[in-house]
C-alpha cells in the first residue's frame, strides 16, 4: 500500500477509443465495428462491462421506443413530448435523431435475446406507458456487453480513465486518453484518432438524504462519477444546460422506480389525508411557468413541485396507493419484478419494514439532485447534429462530435437530448460510432500526435494522491484525521454538503440565489485547491480520488450555469429565489460554458433553441 | 453493511471482486475471504451475490433505514435462462418469484463484422447498421433541412 507509481506504463493504440462501456459506449463499439471493419477499436472501462454503469443490476423497462411499424408513434411526437417535459428547451434535432433510429436498436436487443414482454392480445410489445415497453431485464447489461465484446479489438476493464489528451499541435483536437489500472497500478496511455466518451452521469454531487450506509442507495448508481463531464470539461469542450439537474420522485429510501406503478398499474399518489393533490397546484404552476404548466403529461419537474409544496405544508407523508391496484397475481408479479430487475434495494426495504404492497401503501419522496443527460433532464456537451436535419448552426461535420475535433459522446455525455434512457443512449452510441468511423477515414494520414510533456505531467498528477498519503500518513499515529491530506470520502462529503446548502439541495427544498451561489463558488474554489492534497492509501482510493476530481469540476459547472440562468425554469428541480419565475423573453436559450483548464476561468454564454418540429 | 460474506462458505475465489461495479468487494489478507470494504458505496445491486459460486454473499439492508430480520435471496441460472427470488419479511411472511432473463443461448449474438460489409458510400448516409430493415418501416424518417 502507498507505493508511489506502483506499475508500468502501457501504451495502447486505437483508431477509435471508447471510454466507458455502459449503454452509450456499448452502442458505439457495435456500430463502429459495423462500419469500420479494418479499424482498431478499443474500449476502456473502470469496472467490468459485464455489470457496469447505471444498468448494472438490470432494468424492467425500455423507456424509449416508438413502435413506428405499428403506427404507435412518430419521431415528431417524441420530440413534442421531450420538449414539453423540459419546458421548451431541448435540441430537437438530436431528440428526433434518436427517436427515428431507436426502434431498430430495440429490435436488435430482442433478436439478441432480451425478453421483451408481449401483449398476448395484440402481439405487440406490452406498453408500460406511451414510450415505455416492459422487459424481463435482469440480464439487460450482460446481453449488451456480449455484443460490445464481440465488436472491439480489446476491452480493458478496471481502467479508471482520468484525462483526455489533446493533439500536440492543435489543442482543439483529441489525441487519446490516460488512466490507470485499478488492479495493478499501471499507467495507461491510449493513443487514438477519435475518442467516444460514454462515461455516464453523476450521483453524489449533492448530499444524499441517507446518512450512513444508505448513502450507497442513491437513485443513480454511486459509481456514476460524473466522468462524462469531468473528462470533457478540461478539454474546453462546450457544455450546455449544466444547471438542469434532476430530482426524482421515488419510493422513499429504496428509490424504487414509480413508472410502472403510475403508468401501467394506474396507482395513485396522495398526501397523508388521501387527497389527490396534483391538480390543485395547476393554477399556482401557471403563474410560475405560464403555458408550460399545461403540457400533457405534466412535466416531471412540475409534478415534483406539487409534491414538495404538499410536504412543505405538512401534508406528508406522500403515499403511493399500491394496495389499491395489486388485485391479481399477475399484477403483483409485475410490481415486484419492477424492483427485483432494477432496484433490489427497494424490495429489501419493503421486506425489512413489513410492507407488502398488496396491503400497505408506500411513502414517496423527492431525491437529492443528480446531473445527467439521458433522463428527464439534459445536461452535457454541445454536439454537432445530424447532417440531414440539424439547423446549420447546430452542425459542424460529424454527428455527436463535441466542439473538440475527434471527441464524440453518447448517453449522459451529450447535452440537450433528454429522454434517451437505455435504448436511446445505446442508439446515440451507434450514431456516434458511425460518425467517428467517418471522421477517422476522412483524417487519412493526418493522425494526431501526443504531447509527451502533457503525458508526463498527467502521469505525475494521476499518482500524486498515493504519494500525498504516504508522506502525510507518517505524521500521525493512526486514524483518518491528518493535517496534510484529505481522504477522498472527506472531500466528497465537503462537496455534497456545500452543494446541498448553497446550490439547492434537498435540505433547503432545492432553493438557491445569487448570494448563495457566489458563496458556494468560493467554497468550491477552496475545495478545488484542496483537491491537490487528496491522499489515497491504495489503488481503490486512488480511483475514488479521481472520481471526486470529476465530481468537483462537474459541481462547479452546475453552480456556474445555475448562477448564469436568471430564472426558475424548472421548479421542482431547483428554484432561483431571486428570479422565481420562468422568463421566456430572456431565457428561451441553452446556457453554455467553456472552461479554461490553465486559468480556471469559465466563459458563459447563450445558444439559440431552434424549433424544427411544429 | 449492505453485502456481507459468510465466513464458512466463501473460498476466496474472487468472482465477486471481479464483478463489483463499485470495486468494493476485496479479499481480506488475513482470512483470504471477501468482504465489503465500503458499504456506503454499495448499491445493493446484487451483482456479486448473483456471481458467487458458493452463494456466500448476502445482503443486510442499509442500517440507516432497514430494520433487521429480512432476507432477499437470489439464484440466477444462466443455462436455464431464469432468475429466482425468495423474500422473507421481518415478520416472517414469504414471497417467491421466478423470471426469465434471456431467450437465446449465451454467446449466440452475431458480431457486427459477421454481416456483409456495407458499401463505402453508405458511410455518408444517415442509415445505421441493419437499417432500414431493422426499423421495420420502409424508410428512415427525416425532417426537411433547416436554415
Ligand atoms: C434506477 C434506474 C432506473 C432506470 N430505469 C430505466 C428504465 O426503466 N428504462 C430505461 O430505458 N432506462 C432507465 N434508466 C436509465 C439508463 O440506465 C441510462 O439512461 C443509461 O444507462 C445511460 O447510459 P450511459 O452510457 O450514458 O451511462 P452508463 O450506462 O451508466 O455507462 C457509463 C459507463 O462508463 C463507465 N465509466 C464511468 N466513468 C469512467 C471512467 N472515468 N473511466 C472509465 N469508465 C468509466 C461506467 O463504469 C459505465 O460502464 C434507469 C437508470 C437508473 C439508475
Ligand atoms: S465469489 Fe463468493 S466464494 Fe468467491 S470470493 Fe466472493 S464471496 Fe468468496
Ligand atoms: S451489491 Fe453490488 S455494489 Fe454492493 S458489493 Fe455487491 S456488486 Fe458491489
Amino acid at each position: 500500500m502507498g507505493l508511489f507509481r506502483p506499475g508500468k506504463t502501457r501504451y495502447v493504440d486505437a483508431d477509435i477509443l471508447v471510454v466507458g462501456g455502459g449503454f452509450g459506449g456499448c452502442g458505439a463499439a457495435y456500430e463502429a465495428r459495423y462500419w469500420g471493419r479494418d479499424l482498431r477499436i478499443v474500449l476502456a472501462e473502470k469496472a467490468n462491462i459485464e455489470r457496469s454503469g447505471a444498468v448494472a443490476q438490470g432494468l424492467s423497462a425500455i423507456n424509449c421506443y416508438m413502435g413506428m411499424h405499428w403506427g404507435e408513434n412518430r419521431p415528431e411526437d417524441f420530440v413534442r413530448y421531450a420538449r414539453g417535459d423540459l419546458l421548451g428547451l431541448v435540441r430537437e434535432d438530436l431528440v428526433y435523431d434518436i427517436a427515428r433510429h431507436v426502434d431498430a436498436t430495440v429490435h436488435k436487443f430482442e433478436e439478441w435475446g432480451l425478453p421483451i414482454i408481449q401483449d398476448p392480445k395484440t402481439g405487440r410489445y406490452q406498453r408500460e406507458g406511451r414510450w415505455q415497453v416492459l422487459i424481463h431485464g435482469e440480464s439487460y447489461k450482460p446481453i449488451i456487453a456480449e455484443a460490445a465484446r464481440k465488436s472491439v479489438d480489446a476491452v480493458h476493464n478496471r481502467i479508471m480513465v482520468t484525462h483526455l489528451l489533446t493533439d500536440r499541435a492543435r489543442p482543439d483536437r483529441i489525441a487519446g486518453a490516460v488512466g490507470f489500472s485499478v488492479r495493478d497500478g499501471s499507467f495507461y496511455v491510449f493513443r487514438a484518432k477519435a475518442v467516444i466518451v460514454g462515461a455516464g452521469g453523476a450521483s453524489h454531487i449533492y448530499r444524499p438524504r441517507a446518512i450512513g450506509e444508505g448513502t450507497g442507495r442513491t437513485w443513480y448508481a454511486p459509481w456514476s462519477s460524473a466522468s462524462a463531464y469531468g473528462l470533457l470539461i478540461p478539454t474546453g469542450a462546450k457544455m450546455i444546460q449544466m444547471e438542469n439537474r434532476i430530482v426524482l420522485a421515488r419510493f422513499k429510501d429504496g428509490y424504487g422506480p414509480v413508472g410502472a406503478w403510475f403508468l401501467l398499474l394506474k396507482s395513485q399518489a396522495t398526501n397523508a389525508y388521501g387527497e389527490n393533490y396534483e391538480a390543485a397546484w395547476l393554477d399556482e404552476l401557471r403563474a410560475r411557468v405560464g403555458k408550460y404548466a399545461d403540457a400533457q403529461p405534466m412535466p416531471t419537474c412540475l409534478r415534483n413541485h406539487a409534491m414538495l409544496e404538499e410536504m412543505k405544508a405538512g401534508r406528508g407523508p406522500i403515499y403511493m396507493h399500491t394496495q389499491e391496484v395489486l388485485d391479481s397475481k399477475e399484477k403483483e408479479e409485475i410490481g415486484w419484478e419492477d424492483f427485483l430487475d432494477m432496484t433490489v434495494g427497494q424490495a429489501v426495504v419493503w421486506a425489512s419494514q413489513n410492507i407488502d404492497p398488496k396491503e400497505t401503501p408506500s411513502e414517496l419522496i423527492t431525491s437529492e439532485p443528480y446531473v445527467m443527460g439521458s433522463h428527464a433532464t439534459c445536461s452535457g456537451a454541445w454536439a454537432s447534429g445530424p447532417e440531414d436535419c440539424a439547423p446549420a448552426d447546430y452542425q459542424w461535420g460529424y454527428n455527436r462530435m463535441t466542439t473538440v475535433a475527434g471527441l464524440f459522446g453518447a448517453g449522459d455525455t451529450i447535452g440537450g437530448s433528454a429522454h434517451k434512457f437505455s435504448s436511446g443512449s445505446f442508439t446515440e452510441g451507434r450514431i456516434a460510432g458511425k460518425a467517428a468511423v467517418k471522421y477517422v477515414k476522412d483524417l487519412k494520414g493526418e493522425a494526431p500526435q501526443l504531447d509527451e510533456a502533457q503525458v508526463k505531467r498527467l502521469e505525475a498528477a494521476v499518482f500524486r494522491p498515493l504519494e500525498t498519503y504516504r508522506l502525510g500518513r507518517n505524521a500521525i499515529v493512526a486514524g483518518t484525521v491528518a493535517p496534510d491530506y484529505l481522504t477522498p470520502l472527506q472531500g466528497l462529503q465537503r462537496l455534497e454538503k456545500l452543494m446541498d446548502e448553497y446550490v439547492g439541495g434537498y435540505s433547503v427544498f432545492y432553493v438557491t440565489s445569487e448570494p448563495l451561489l457566489k458563496r458556494g463558488l468560493e467554497l468550491i474554489g477552496m475545495l478545488k485547491e484542496d483537491m491537490e492534497r487528496v491522499g489515497a492509501e491504495d489503488l481503490h482510493q486512488l480511483q475514488r480520488a479521481w472520481e471526486l476530481q470529476h465530481r468537483v469540476l462537474t459541481a462547479e459547472a452546475v453552480a456556474r450555469h445555475t448562477l448564469y440562468r436568471q430564472e426558475t425554469r424548472w421548479p421542482g428541480y431547483y428554484y432561483r429565489a431571486d428570479h422565481p419565475r420562468l422568463d421566456d423573453a430572456a431565457w428561451h436559450v441553452f446556457t453554455v460554458s467553456e472552461y479554461d483548464a490553465r486559468t480556471g476561468d469559465w466563459r458563459m454564454g447563450k445558444l439559440p433553441v431552434h424549433h424544427i418540429v411544429e | 453493511m449492505p453485502t456481507y460474506t459468510d465466513m464458512t462458505r466463501c473460498d476466496g475465489c474472487g468472482e465477486c471482486v471481479d464483478i463489483c461495479p463499485s470495486d468494493i468487494m476485496h479479499i481480506d489478507r488475513v482470512y483470504r475471504r471477501s468482504y465489503n470494504i465500503e458499504p456506503n458505496f454499495c448499491w445493493e445491486c446484487y451483482s456479486c451475490v448473483k456471481a458467487c459460486p458458493q452463494h456466500a454473499i448476502d445482503v443486510r439492508g442499509y442500517a440507516d433505514f432497514a430494520p433487521l430480520g429480512h432476507k432477499v435471496r437470489v439464484l440466477r441460472e444462466e443455462a436455464r435462462g431464469v432468475i429466482s427470488w425468495k423474500i422473507r419479511f421481518r415478520d416472517g411472511r414469504l414471497k417467491a418469484f421466478t423470471f426469465p432473463i434471456r431467450t437465446t443461448p449465451w454467446g449466440s449474438i452475431r458480431a457486427p463484422a459477421d454481416y456483409a460489409a456495407p458499401d463505402a458510400g453508405a458511410l455518408r448516409s444517415p442509415l445505421l447498421a441493419h437499417e432500414p430493415e431493422a426499423l421495420k418501416v420502409e424508410a428512415l424518417p427525416a425532417l426537411r433541412p433547416q436554415g
